[in-house]
């Protein structure tokens, strides 16, 4: 009897699971005139309040997208795979989408972990699928040379240093009053978070400020030691480059050391509602380095908050996140993406595109202020030019403080000091290219 | 030990028993050599090997290793991971500064490397029983990350800490291709299957039995304790270090210690208590059902369309409740493991045709 119920229950098993996987790569061409978006989502795991306002963000702008046609007239399939913030499973997720689904083809993945964006390099060269990260990513593949297939558009943690470290001197009265600071970098102890050590060193070196690099482990709920280290050695100024549950608890162990709010600049992933409001009041006067501004005034969130959020139809659970850090970030994520395929109609013919093209329309990308203006998100969304030299844009952000209740901007568009890293940048990805014995990249023209 | 005396004998639990001259058993192990070492190269295809196949054999292969240590000399570990990372950057290590070593000996070093981890922390066993042994196996684990972490040597002072894989090739032959990295997995899976049950058929397999089932009559009728302890230890190391080789490099293709987290350890832990302790192939069907479940799960929901009633954000929290209740289920439903389920499935389509 035991036995009987046993195989039962296994065959059930076995015959879901082969109906699962049978069915996983299937070629049936329900979705041919569509264009896909695979978003590798994270709504579990300790970074799932990070993920979900986002995916909110990226959902809801394809929704009133494609109720109006979709991107001249090609409708977005958004395909969510969930990964739980781990490289498996995006890997996974990766190998199910990388030749479409269910006859809609990849253009341009987008990805949404740091992690992941650093080690795809091999596997999108194999595929040849461009790779775009938005403000994040690896930095040596701003050398599209190199890095044909992969984008880390809008921004880098470089360029963000030292956007940090001019607003330290600002604050101080000028860059040779940094002689002698004591700056430290509390990092998440990932590819991520020891991105910046680097460049640190090197504005150390030229400015002469002490840098002391203080790395957390992941997920990063536990920071008493590394508080009371900065607390000891007497640190002037803390860049916090944290992600998910890091932030808040980063912010809450500083204040219980006595280190003051306002002498703490947060990275682009730390300076979201999620991030300061489970501080507390422990949180104000904290600030952040930000490109996703929050707030829904921009003109496109004002359509969106009638069409999709309005009548019910958001991917939001809790609509309170609308405007959020994070949902404009999805928001952005959406814009970008959305631009970059009506760059690709406009040579290859309003259809659904092909990688080869996706990447064609992605090294010609041009979000010009006057179509950022069109577009409705002035002020959302610094214009983006793309090349195939240069596979970044212009990177620029804002400093914003938190008081209790908003995010207030401080500043105007930052742009830092990207030329003193561009040997480094490029000389890195030069070594990438040797280590790797890549050919130099043929043609580089239309 | 010839391969044909092996085939006679081989099955699926591991308890000392005299296994039945079934000529059906031979041919189903042809069958499946035929279908692992053949056929599933050729008609597999990318996502297939890359993302189901390669990952499950890895982490079954990671599960043998703690199986070793756990079912047969009946030792705890909760650092399964942190012997997968000394394996991993050994590897890493020795491809790089030693480019002369073939891929076959660097991984066999790495495993070495990795069982004298598993020798040091291995030591305290000698003193501590039981539950009590998991704190320093829970030492290990999280020692030696921090020590990966900490000491950029260990990754070549690449700043992002990533390890990728600098060549994988074996006598010109290059196996980065899904299809090569499927064979290396599969055939060093193949071979460390057989010293895995070579071990517990010689003397040694036998000692940690008895080790495992009352230590005090083992050591009364003269088994070596502290000698066999270390051993286990050593042994497991060795197979968790190779399986965190090929997990690094012929699965993910780079890693870096927070690969090797405590949630891996507890992974290759439920491994073992769901494909069956004391069992060798129960590790693999273990590791199917860790490694896949999640994975079928995210893949059903859109094809029963169940996407259009309920948003994302609930099935991605459903999926792993479904999948939790599922190994509770298992567990309730077979305590010993699947390996037990399969073995009496197979026992009963033998006899099947005569039962009624």
């Amino acid at each position: 009897m035991r036995i009987k119920r046993s195989l039962q229950t296994l065959a059930g098993v076995l015959a879901a699971a082969s109906v699962g996987l049978s069915l996983a790569p299937a070629h049936a061409a329900d979705h041919a005139n569509e264009q896909l978006y695979p978003l590798f989502s994270y709504r579990t795991g300790p970074y799932a309040p990070a993920g979900i306002p986002q995916w909110g963000g990226i959902r809801d702008y394809f929704n009133y997208i494609n109720s109006h046609g979709g991107i001249d007239g090609v409708k977005v399939l958004v395909q969510e795979c969930e990964t739980a913030y781990t490289l498996e499973r995006a890997f996974e997720c990766y190998e199910r989408y990388k030749h479409g689904y269910q006859g809609a083809q990849v253009a341009a993945l987008f990805d949404t972990s740091s992690g992941f964006d650093a080690t795809i390099s091999d596997e999108a060269r194999a595929d040849k699928l461009p790779v775009v990260s938005v403000a994040g990513g690896r930095e040596d593949a701003v050398d599209g040379a190199v890095f044909p297939y992969q984008f880390p558009v809008l921004f880098d943690y470089w360029t963000e240093s030292s956007i940090v470290i001019n607003y330290i001197a600002k604050q101080l009265g000028g860059l040779d009053k940094l002689k002698g600071q004591k700056i430290a970098t509390v990092y998440h102890d990932s590819g991520y978070g020891r991105d910046t050590i680097e460049p640190l060193a090197i504005l150390a070196k030229k400015y002469g400020f002490i840098d002391i690099e203080i790395p957390v482990p992941d997920p990063g709920e536990q920071q008493q030691a590394q508080w009371q280290q900065i607390k000891q050695q007497g640190v002037n100024w803390v860049f916090l480059r944290a992600w998910g549950v890091m932030t808040p608890v980063a912010i809450k162990t500083a204040a219980r050391v006595g280190f003051p709010s306002d002498h703490i600049i947060g990275d682009i992933w730390s300076g979201s509602e999620e991030d300061v409001k489970p501080a507390g009041s422990a949180a104000i006067g904290y600030k952040a380095v930000t490109v996703f501004p929050s707030g829904s005034n921009f003109a496109i969130s004002q359509t969106l908050k009638k069409e999709i959020i309005d009548p019910g139809k958001s991917d939001l659970r809790d609509t309170s996140k609308f405007g959020s850090v994070y949902y404009n970030a999805g928001l952005v994520s959406a814009i970008i993406y959305s631009e970059v395929i009506h760059t690709g109609h406009e040579k290859f013919g309003n259809r659904p595109l092909t990688p080869a093209e996706g990447q064609w329309a992605l090294e010609h990308l041009n979000i010009t202020p006057e179509r950022v203006a069109a577009l409705g998100a002035t002020g959302l969304l610094s214009p983006l030019k793309l090349t195939p030299e240069d596979h970044e844009g212009e990177p620029s952000a804002k400093i914003q403080q938190w008081d209790g209740h908003h995010w207030n901007v401080l500043t105007g568009w930052l742009n830092g000091d990207r030329a003193l890293f561009h040997d480094a940048i490029f000389a890195k990805a030069a070594a990438y290219a040797k280590q790797k014995n890549l050919p130099p990249r043929p043609t580089l023209t239309n | 030990m010839s391969a044909s005396k092996l085939a006679g004998t081989a099955h699926l639990g591991g308890t000392v028993s005299q296994a039945p001259r079934l000529s059906g058993r031979r041919v189903a192990i042809l069958v499946a050599l035929i279908l692992i070492y053949g056929v599933i190269p050729i008609v597999g295809n990318d996502y297939w090997l890359n993302s189901l196949i390669i990952p499950t054999i890895v982490m079954g292969l990671a599960g043998l290793g703690l199986n070793l240590l756990m079912g047969y000399a009946g030792l705890i570990s909760l650092g399964s991971a942190a012997f997968m990372a000394t394996g991993a950057f050994a590897t890493f290590n020795l491809l790089l500064r030693l480019p002369i070593l073939p891929l076959p000996v660097v991984l066999i070093l790495a495993g070495l490397i990795a069982g004298l981890g598993g020798l040091i922390f291995g030591l305290p066993s000698l003193r501590i029983r039981g539950f009590y042994l998991s704190a320093p196996t829970l030492a290990a684990q999280f020692f030696l990350t921090w020590l990966f972490q900490t000491y950029h040597w260990f990754s070549n002072n690449s700043m992002s800490l990533v390890i990728s894989a600098p060549r994988l090739e074996f006598f010109g032959y290059d196996l980065s291709s899904s299809r090569g990295r499927y064979l290396l997995v599969a055939l060093t899976a193949g071979l460390l299957l057989l010293l895995a049950f070579a071990i517990i058929k010689s003397r040694i397999g036998r000692d940690w039995m008895a080790i495992r089932d009352m230590e005090v009559a083992a050591s009364v009728t003269g088994v070596p304790i502290a000698r066999r302890k270390l051993q286990a230890y050593v042994v497991s190391s060795f197979f968790l270090g190779v399986a965190g080789a090929l997990w690094a490099f012929a699965y993910l293709g780079t890693a870096d210690s927070n690969t090797f987290s405590l949630d891996k350890s507890f992974q290759v832990l439920f491994i073992v208590l769901i494909g069956g302790s004391a069992s060798l192939l129960g590790n693999f069907v273990g590791a199917a059902f860790i490694v896949l479940t999640p994975i079928v799960l995210d893949i059903l929901v859109p094809v029963l369309g169940l996407d259009t009633y309920i948003d994302q954000g609930s099935i991605a929290n459903i999926e792993p409740i479904i999948f939790g209740a599922l190994i509770i289920f298992l567990l309730i439903k077979e305590p010993d493991g699947l390996a037990s389920l399969f073995s009496r499935t197979i026992r009963a389509l033998s006899i099947w045709p005569l039962r009624r």
